[in-house]
């Protein structure tokens, strides 16, 4: 199952994921995943710290956006509206039990994605995300629950790098954040990027078909 | 006794840190509810507990690291 969740708030997106892992986890679906982007949201891992960030909270309600803290790994980032979030929830006992495997494909589907707008990009040993002339155009911050996976992927499409300033993006000093827009130099229609996100997540993880506009958790629950 | 150990989270990496427990010791468990949430590079795992008991001891508290194949935890 494919769900195009649209614009979301960071909460809703969640509580959707969560009911998708349990749903897997018994078996009643298959891989699925998410597509969706975020109002904007800073978003704080397990391995965070709150140096990292640099606003106050007064400086963060004058841009409208909060400060919530998640449980997959990695430190801080930043989601706002054009930026794709990938969610897959797929099992991994399948796919031979390897976080760290399932995290290099996930870059792969970023990587294949940026390939399809013809930029070349790349992992860099030691720093997990993906990589355009030096700067990180996509992170990755995974979870799972007994090898069924939630959190994922963020791709900057067409995203406001200014908020990025406001943080040390995923803990790191002196590190500058990039998009597709920025990295062309031209706007970016986010629904096609979407589309060749999912196809590039479906070939990359073998998720299966069925692509729902809008969510339909609560019918099939 | 049912020990609770550290498993296998990536190939080559021999240890993991603990993120969370989703219990205390004392806690009523049942086997396959989320125990400890582990940490490696930027990912977590979600340890089910492998039995149904009480949590009876916790050897590896939050933030600190252990091999594969520790006991992180006892189930009783």
């Amino acid at each position: 199952m494919i769900l195009n969740l649209g614009l979301t708030d960071y909460e809703k997106a969640y509580l959707a994921q969560c009911q998708l892992v349990s749903r897997r986890r018994l078996g009643e679906i298959g891989d699925s995943m998410i597509i969706t982007e975020h109002n904007p949201v800073f978003t704080i891992g397990r391995t965070g710290r709150r140096e990292n960030m640099l606003a106050d909270s007064r400086q963060m309600r004058k841009r409208g956006v909060r400060l919530i803290e998640v449980d997959r790994g990695g430190d801080i980032t930043f989601h706002g509206p054009g930026q794709l979030l990938l969610y897959p929830v797929v099992d991994l006992k399948a796919r031979g039990r390897d976080l760290h495997r399932y995290m290099r494909d996930l870059e792969s589907v970023a990587i294949n994605f940026l390939n399809s707008y013809g930029i070349i990009a790349e992992r860099i040993d030691g720093k997990t995300g993906v990589w355009v002339g030096g700067s990180k155009v996509a992170s990755i911050g995974v979870g799972a629950k007994d090898w069924v996976t939630f959190h994922g992927l963020s791709v900057n499409v067409d995203i406001d790098l200014s908020y990025f300033s406001m943080i040390y993006p995923c803990g790191m000093r002196g590190i500058k954040m990039t998009s597709l827009a920025e990295i062309l130099g031209v706007d970016i229609d986010l629904n096609m990027a979407a589309e060749k996100l999912i196809v590039c997540a479906k070939r990359v993880l073998g998720v299966g078909d069925g692509i729902f506009a809008g969510t339909p958790l609560g019918a099939a629950a | 006794m049912v020990d609770v150990k550290l498993p296998v989270l990536a190939e080559g990496v021999d240890k993991a840190s603990v993120s969370y427990w989703h219990k205390n010791v004392g806690d009523a468990v049942k086997e396959g509810d989320d125990l400890v949430e582990l940490v490696t590079d930027k990912a977590t795992f979600n340890l089910p507990s492998p039995a149904s008991g009480t949590l009876k001891e916790v050897i590896v508290n939050e933030g600190e690291e252990a091999k594969v194949g520790a006991i992180v935890a006892r189930i009783g």
